[in-house]
């Protein structure tokens, strides 16, 4: 397990560089410069930003001096928010981010899971297709269409929930449901899809043989066994969930990295690019180590540390 | 009828198949019993509704299944009547099933301890730590070297044979008065196939179940059952002791299947086979099912389905053939030499009988 461990740190390390590189360059094809007003700015005034921020020497020093700054943990100071480290900026805005990001991962996957698994165990009635067109809408709705809506209705004109801001757990709920709308369609759909196959299986029909009633099948047998695969599109799951977030933080207002990075691509703020870009990569790096660990977990087919017979 | 010696009774049942075609007629009016202790073996080709036959008894049908009539009384009581509570409760309990392929009727991801000591846990509400107990001794029981380091195993970490005793010992664990097995070794090599057969006789006699056994190999069938009754097209058509039934055979198509089953006699270069396909259930001919398909069809063969015809107290067969004014035929070679041999053995019936179960009378069914 230590070595399994060590060698995915490994490749995490070598993703991170080869996301670091490839961003890098991409990032200096963007059209413009970091500068906002440069039509009322002299050559010579440009030169010396220029000078002070290193962005007149050639790109690959730029990307070797970038590189030895990132290895010392060194991201650089934001273009846009001066004198603020990179670092510090993402620290104090990651909370919320995280947060949102998780609870609707966390609701949506459930909840997604509890609707699959009983569209499948009343397949083909009004349950089963109730469920199918909701995760239907759910997945072909982008969630900022979504977040609009609910923005409008729940919020404007409801009044139940506050429109744009940010403060506690009640301002967290409408953009926790436009996020979570598409982890729960996802994992909805793909369990009832499983969970059929699961349940005309041979060893759900042995464990009918045995006498155990229709929830002891479901519960003991059925379950662990659709959800296994559902392990699998969490990754994806988590991938949508940040790009999702980029928007939607921007339509409540919420401070956090979703919302900045935005703004910073915007304004070609290059180390608040990078930082960020390097956040969401490791991030996602992160998420699908668990799901690999977790796969080892709940399938003892392919755990890694097996008794030798 | 009513015999006092008989777990199972199975009376007239018919079974359909809703589909969007229409319906499948999948048991056409089966009766048979299965005494204590016995071995009865259910044999046909596939879609002859072996299987249908045995699930409609667990309840465990397709949701499309439709049972037009029949009983099936165990204990006095009719399990077609029954709740799906109650049949949960006597599934696993008093009649457990052995299924034809271990290496997918295991979940993957339950301990093979667990999943033997399950039943317990359900119909006697035993704890798991005693259930965990008395899983190991049945794992034992059933030939698993070294049990007390595997029982925490999982179902890949066994081979096909092994995984089959497991399935073994899951139907057993509860000491079910009716074991039904559904083709338990067509997916086993003949070496493992030996094996489970011998282990399912060893335990039949320590733990006096009766058994159903479905098979569609008559090479499995002579060394397993006391009796035999033969299927076609969702109808028994003959059923007898396993001595009558090879060596005596009344039915064009058990002569049929026997011909077909190669013995260290067979020479030539082609296997016999039966010419054909069963008939369509959606629409059953009138008539013996077989007729079609059978060389000694008689012209009343296709107008009027054939009663059982009595051979001997035991034995019965479903055939135009035997009745009084139909024409003598001289059934294929092979059967005329079993006929033979049948004949020298009734001459010294002395050890030759096999110890079988004391037939009481039983008058003709229909």
């Amino acid at each position: 397990m230590a070595k399994y461990l060590a060698k995915r740190i490994f490749y995490l390390i070598l993703t991170l560089f080869i996301v670091i590189t490839v961003t890098f360059f991409l990032m200096k094809l963007l059209p413009g410069t970091p500068l906002t007003n440069q039509a009322k700015l002299s050559k010579s005034q440009i030169h010396l930003i220029y000078e002070q921020y290193g962005l007149n020497k050639p790109v690959w020093q730029q990307y070797l001096l970038y590189l030895a700054g990132a290895v010392k943990g060194d991201f650089g100071t934001s273009f846009q928010f001066s004198d603020q480290p990179v670092s510090y900026l993402i620290s104090s805005r990651i909370e919320p981010s995280l947060q949102i990001g998780l609870q609707a991962m966390i609701i949506g996957v459930i909840l997604g899971v509890i609707i699959g698994a009983f569209g499948a165990m009343k397949q083909n009635t009004w349950v089963d297709t109730t469920t199918t067109v909701v995760s239907i809408l759910g997945i072909s709705i982008p969630s900022f269409v979504l977040a609009v809506l609910l923005q409008y209705y729940l919020g404007l004109k409801a009044g139940w929930f506050p429109i744009a801001e940010w403060g506690g757990f009640i301002y967290t709920v409408l953009p926790t449901l436009a996020l979570g709308a598409q982890p729960l369609a996802e994992s909805a759909r793909f369990v009832r899809t499983e969970m059929v196959d699961v349940l005309s299986s041979d060893y759900i029909e042995l464990a009918k043989a045995k006498g155990l009633s229709k929830t002891g099948v479901i519960y003991h047998h059925a379950l662990r066994n659709s959800l296994i695969p559902l392990i699998t599109i969490v990754g994806p799951l988590a991938v949508n969930i940040m790009t999702g977030s980029m928007v939607v933080e921007n339509i409540f207002s919420i401070p956090g990295i979703g919302e900045q990075f935005v703004k910073s691509v915007l304004t070609n703020d290059y180390p608040t690019i990078m930082g960020l870009t390097i956040v969401y990569s490791f991030m996602l790096c992160v998420v699908l180590l668990i799901t690999d660990i977790l796969y080892g977990i709940v399938d003892p087919r392919i755990r890694l540390t097996g008794k030798a017979n | 009828m009513d015999n006092e010696k008989d777990i199972l009774e199975v009376r007239n049942l018919q079974v359909n198949f809703k589909t969007y075609a229409g319906d499948v007629k999948a048991i056409r009016n089966v009766s048979f019993d299965l005494r204590k202790g016995e071995t009865l073996a259910i044999v046909g080709e596939s879609g002859s509704g072996k299987s249908v036959t045995t699930r409609t008894i667990m309840g465990l049908n397709a949701r499309n299944a439709d049972i037009t009539s029949g009983t099936i009384m165990y204990k006095g009581e009719d399990l077609l009547k029954k709740s799906e509570k109650e049949m949960e409760g006597i599934r696993g309990q008093d009649i457990a099933e052995i299924f034809q392929d271990p290496m997918t009727s295991l979940d993957p991801t339950m301990k093979i301890g667990r999943q033997i000591a399950e039943p317990l846990m359900v119909h006697k509400g035993m704890k798991k730590e005693k259930a965990l107990a008395q899983a190991l001794e049945m794992m034992k029981l059933v030939g698993i070297t070294d049990a007390e380091n595997r029982i925490n195993d999982y179902p890949h970490q066994f081979s096909g044979g092994m995984r089959q005793r497991i399935v073994i010992a899951i139907a057993l664990i509860n000491y079910p008065e009716i074991l039904i097995a559904d083709e338990p070794t067509t997916a086993l090599d003949v070496t493992i196939q030996a094996q489970i057969l011998n282990l399912m006789k060893e335990l039949q006699d320590k733990i006096s179940t009766s058994i159903i056994f479905i098979t569609h190999d008559l090479g499995v069938v002579a060394g397993m059952a006391d009796r035999v009754a033969v299927m076609y097209a969702g109808k028994i058509v003959e059923y007898g002791t396993v001595d009558e039934i090879f060596y005596n055979p009344k039915h064009p198509y058990t002569w049929g299947l026997l011909s077909s089953m190669p013995t260290l006699d067979t020479g030539g270069d082609e296997l016999p086979s039966i010419p054909g396909t069963p008939p369509d259930l959606l629409d059953p001919p009138t008539g013996d099912a077989f007729a079609a398909r059978n060389a000694y069809a008689l012209k009343i063969d296709t107008e009027q389905e054939p009663p059982f015809f009595k051979v001997s107290d035991t034995h019965y067969a479903a055939t135009w053939l035997l009745h009084p004014d139909a024409p003598k035929v001289t059934p294929p070679d092979q059967i005329v030499a079993r006929q033979k041999k049948y004949a020298e053995m009734q001459k010294d019936l002395v050890k030759q009988q096999r110890p079988s179960i004391p037939v009481e009378e039983e008058e003709e069914q229909q």
